[in-house]
């Protein structure tokens, strides 16, 4: 059925609406005609940018509307896997937003910003603590970026020892999609290791890999299956004695906090999501920040400027001759470092330990509920997300698509599907810990309803979503034929 | 200790284990070996009740100067702008803020569609085909960009040539970004305050990927885009353009001078400095580069029934499809930031982006000319948007202590990245500057340099 189409800022403008106010608008003809003087005219623009004109209603109107046809963690479930979509405390954004944090200028000199460059030091500490690592930055803006950083240094320091043949980043075929393009972007020729029947990386595979072209393994632990990577010390050493580091994804880390760190597995360079594990909010697809943190022998490649204490001041240290350099401009993502700071402090350790024991006790509990409907390829206990396999369902003629379109109608994003792609029909569901049990135990009711509706009415799943703001989507015509702005026509 | 954040009760958790047929929740972590386990207390400070953080944190902030107090001239890329109020209204609706990437795009139409015209925003001011969802920030951006040319020539052509006039923290993040890719980076001076152009010509060959500019440039003056794009075209390398957003409502766009990539932050609009971060890089590009940019893109489509919606499209230039084969490795971006900008520029709108452009224009110089009667020099004085170099004489770094006992956060210290600019100030002067904050600090500085 044809809806009626939510219009386009673009489409509600009309001429002459104005949604600001400016100070001194009363001179604004004024100023027009001294432009003239004070630009050349090949300057000066002639024809206006096309942007909306509404009223201050009118514009509050159309994004809130905007708003009830998004699906955030406050609107319910949001078992995203890997994505660790937990619940985004209110006193985090209040925080960010006190005028003394969120007004201030990066060139400020130092002794005007005490307070936030304390924030930032007391952050970096606390992650070191929480990864078992001796210094961290937080230059980096987001996971990604951090793999990146961290990977530079890696070679840095491999080139510091003149060990310039070492070219070759060991990574899983179950890791992030992040991880082979972060080694590629650093310079480095990913392989790839395989992953053996237990859904952990095969040591023996590992063990032909490592060797003297080795510049790093980039792992995540727990796995992307969602299982503990048990032989970790044995693979470190391995990694180790063929003169490789190692580096921890820490993607998945709201399994492990208090409970094991990755600088005590053996891991040489840890970055950390902190809008996954520590809050900051996902923000539709960011801002993230994704602070890197190193063992001793790296701290000397660290991005610059590192962040020290002087007589009681903090200041910016520039003299690092060995550093990567810079990876963003300015200091990071600050508002987001702040909002994981104020729930680090808000949990403390105690705090922090429980949220990854009640993660991996949701993450266990949901998938023994849903395990007789589904395929289980790893039965075995998870760590704070597992995966299943819908290839049940698939026999029936229902995709995993199918069944995560069909879980839109009752008010469920979907767990991560298709990944990782050695599980055929994939699905990643990751519950946190900051859900209910009867959050748990509704969802694991629809999901067994759907397993059930694909064999008894397998079309209601495959028409799915019917109760969505939209129908299902044709991504094949967005691709064939891209329409990416609004054309005035 | 009771967490706010933490619903299971002792109940909870028993009949929970018993249905996963464990004793305890020590059994479900059997799989971490003994000797890799954390045996102590994490050393952290003890959690503390919300009232109570709260006031700590409220302390601690008032420990910063801020620039809501204190009449600002800081800007060498980040400003101090008017957000208006319903921006902070519209991003602190949760359903935007807790929601993550676009992925299931019938459950994500409000963030798909606030990005589609986002998109189209950008291609407005810049004057280009195809925007992205967005970047880190500027940056990044333009490191993104540079990597992404000489992607483009096959990996033939190596050469980066970068103005002066470029950000130095840019520069510095583009040198991070080429240095493992074995790319040369050369820097084209500045003469006069502007990129050389004959330098330009003398420097670039076939071997040029890309050639980078910065307009405004980061010294504030405007560049002379036409005559470069002539001479970086005729060698065929791609023309980058680094552009402040909001001076783009008054400035020729770049697009309009035959930019191939278009890159800045759109901090200016609706997001503020925190401390530098973060902020919001955005990327525009000719149609011919649409499969190869980097970072998510939102497109139009229609559902089962034919109504218009908003998907995420051509994924297959990004990572996790790519893996190794990606040129960029960027997965989250600054959606919210995006959001925010939107709203900003949905705002202020067409006659609002326009008005505030120019009066960033006029107060500048109008300061300028205070300047010049408190007889404080200019450096290299050249056409501005909204920021100029003034000669102060002294050590920056010193009169800015002194302006700041007069309650004035001042310019920029150019020492700070160049010891050869020793006594220069970097000024940037907003919408939001008064007449009398120009007063004050014309005069301050006047009686300070004398």
């Amino acid at each position: 059925m044809k809806t009626i189409e939510m219009p386009l800022i673009f489409e509600r403008s009309r001429p002459g609406r104005v949604a600001y106010s400016l100070p001194d608008s009363d001179h604004s003809c004024e100023y027009e005609a001294e432009l003239a003087n004070l630009l050349p005219s090949e300057y000066l623009r002639d024809e206006e940018p096309e942007l909306p004109e509404v009223s201050e209603l009118q514009l509050i109107r159309h994004y809130t509307a905007l708003s009830t046809r998004n699906h955030g963690v406050d609107s319910g479930f949001y078992p995203l896997g890997s994505c660790t979509m937990k619940y985004n405390p209110k006193l985090n954004e209040d925080v960010a937003r006190l005028p003394g944090f969120a007004y201030i200028h990066p060139y400020q000199p130092e002794e005007q910003v005490q307070g936030a460059l304390q924030v930032m030091y007391d952050l970096a500490q606390s992650l070191a603590e929480i990864t078992g690592m001796d210094a961290v930055t937080l230059q980096p803006a987001a996971g990604a970026q951090g793999e990146w950083a961290g990977l530079m240094m890696i070679r840095a320091f491999h080139e510091a020892k003149g060990e310039t043949a070492r070219t070759k980043v060991i990574v899983p075929d179950s890791a992030h999609g992040t991880n082979p393009a972060s080694a590629t972007v650093a310079g480095f020729d990913p392989v790839t290791v395989r992953t053996d029947e237990r859904g952990l990386v095969d040591l023996e595979h590992l063990r032909e890999l490592a060797g003297e072209d080795t510049a790093a393994l980039m792992l995540t632990n727990p796995n992307t299956l969602g299982l503990f990577e048990k032989d970790i010390v044995e693979m470190a050493a391995i990694i180790h004695e063929a003169g490789g580091k190692l580096y921890y994804d820490g993607a998945n880390s709201n399994a492990i906090l208090g409970i094991t760190r990755p600088g005590d597995m053996g891991f040489d360079v840890v970055h950390l999501n902190l809008h996954k594990t520590f809050t900051g909010p996902h923000g539709g697809g960011g801002p993230g920040s994704g602070p890197v943190g190193v063992k001793e022998d790296l701290i000397p490649f660290l991005p610059k400027p590192v962040l020290v204490k002087k007589e009681d001041m903090l200041t910016w240290d520039y003299e690092r001759p060995q550093s990567i350099g810079r990876v963003k401009p300015y200091h990071g993502n600050f508002g987001i470092n702040l909002r994981a700071y104020t729930y680090i402090r808000t949990m403390g350790a105690q705090g922090l330990k429980r949220v990854s024991e009640d993660a991996v006790l949701n993450a266990n509990y949901l998938m023994r509920q849903l395990q007789p409907y589904f395929d289980l390829p790893y039965d075995t206990v998870c760590m704070h997300e597992f995966v299943l396999s819908g290839k049940r369902q698939k026999k029936a003629g229902v995709s995993t698509l199918d069944m995560a379109k069909r879980l839109l109608d009752f008010g469920y994003h979907p767990p991560t599907i298709y990944f990782p792609t050695n599980v055929e029909e994939c699905m990643m569901i990751e519950p946190t810990e900051t859900e209910a049990k009867e959050t748990l135990d509704a969802f694991a009711e629809v999901m067994i309803q759907i397993a059930k509706e694909a064999v008894e009415e397998p079309e209601t799943v495959k028409q799915a979503p019917h109760h969505t703001a939209v129908r299902r989507l044709d991504e094949a015509l967005a691709a064939r034929k891209p329409v990416l702005k609004y054309d005035r026509g | 200790m009771n967490f706010r954040y933490l619903p299971m009760t002792q109940e909870d958790k028993k009949e929970m284990l018993e249905l996963i047929g464990v004793k305890s929740t020590e059994e479900l972590f059997a799989d971490i070996p003994e000797n890799i386990r954390f045996q102590q207390d994490m050393k952290l400070s003890p959690p503390l009740a919300e009232t109570e953080l709260l006031k700590e944190l409220q302390q601690l902030s008032e420990q910063n100067a801020h620039i809501k107090t204190y009449p600002s001239f800081l800007g060498a890329g980040v400003y101090d702008h008017y957000i208006p109020s319903v921006v902070d209204h519209v991003i602190r609706r949760s359903e935007f803020y807790t929601a993550y990437t676009p992925y299931q795009a019938e459950i994500s139409q409000g963030e798909l569609q606030a990005i589609f015209e986002f998109q189209t925003m950008i291609c407005e001011l810049t004057d280009m085909d195809i925007a992205n969802s967005s970047m880190y920030d500027g940056g990044t951006a333009l490191a993104e960009a540079a990597v992404l040319a000489v992607s483009e020539s096959r990996m033939k052509k190596k050469k980066i040539l970068v103005s002066e006039g470029i950000h130095p923290e840019t520069r510095a993040v583009l040198d991070t970004y080429t240095e493992a890719h074995g790319l040369e980076v050369k820097t084209v001076p500045l003469k006069n305050g502007k990129t050389d152009v004959d330098i330009l010509n003398d420097h670039i060959d076939e071997q040029t990927a890309c050639v980078l500019i910065q307009y405004p440039n980061f010294f504030g003056s405007l560049e002379d885009l036409k005559e470069m794009e002539e001479v970086v075209h005729a060698k065929d390398a791609l023309f980058v353009v680094s552009s402040n957003p909001l001076a783009l409502g008054v400035l020729t766009p770049p697009g309009t001078f035959g930019a191939d990539i278009v890159v800045g932050d759109v901090q200016p609009f609706g997001i503020p400095a925190q401390l530098g971060g973060p902020h919001c890089g955005y990327f525009a590009v000719t149609k011919k580069r649409m499969r190869k940019m980097p970072g998510r893109l939102v497109g139009q489509t229609q559902d089962a029934d034919g109504n218009r919606g908003f998907v995420l499209t051509l994924q297959t230039r990004e990572q996790h499809i790519r893996r190794d084969k990606a040129t960029s490795n960027i997965c989250s971006n600054q959606a919210l930031n995006a959001l925010a900008a939107s709203v900003a520029m949905s705002a202020l709108g067409k006659k609002g982006v326009r008005e505030m452009a120019v009066q960033n224009v006029i107060k500048t110089n109008r300061f300028k000319e205070k300047c010049k009667q408190a007889g404080i020099a200019i450096v290299d004085e050249q056409p501005v948007f909204n920021e100029f170099v003034l000669d102060v004489k002294k050590p920056a770094a010193e009169i800015n202590k002194e302006l700041f006992h007069k309650g004035i956060i001042g310019g920029y210290d150019l020492a700070r990245f160049d010891k050869e600019r020793q006594g220069q100030m970097l000024v940037c002067v907003t919408e939001l500057r008064t007449e009398q904050d120009l007063e004050d600090f014309a005069r301050a500085l006047g009686g300070l340099i004398e």
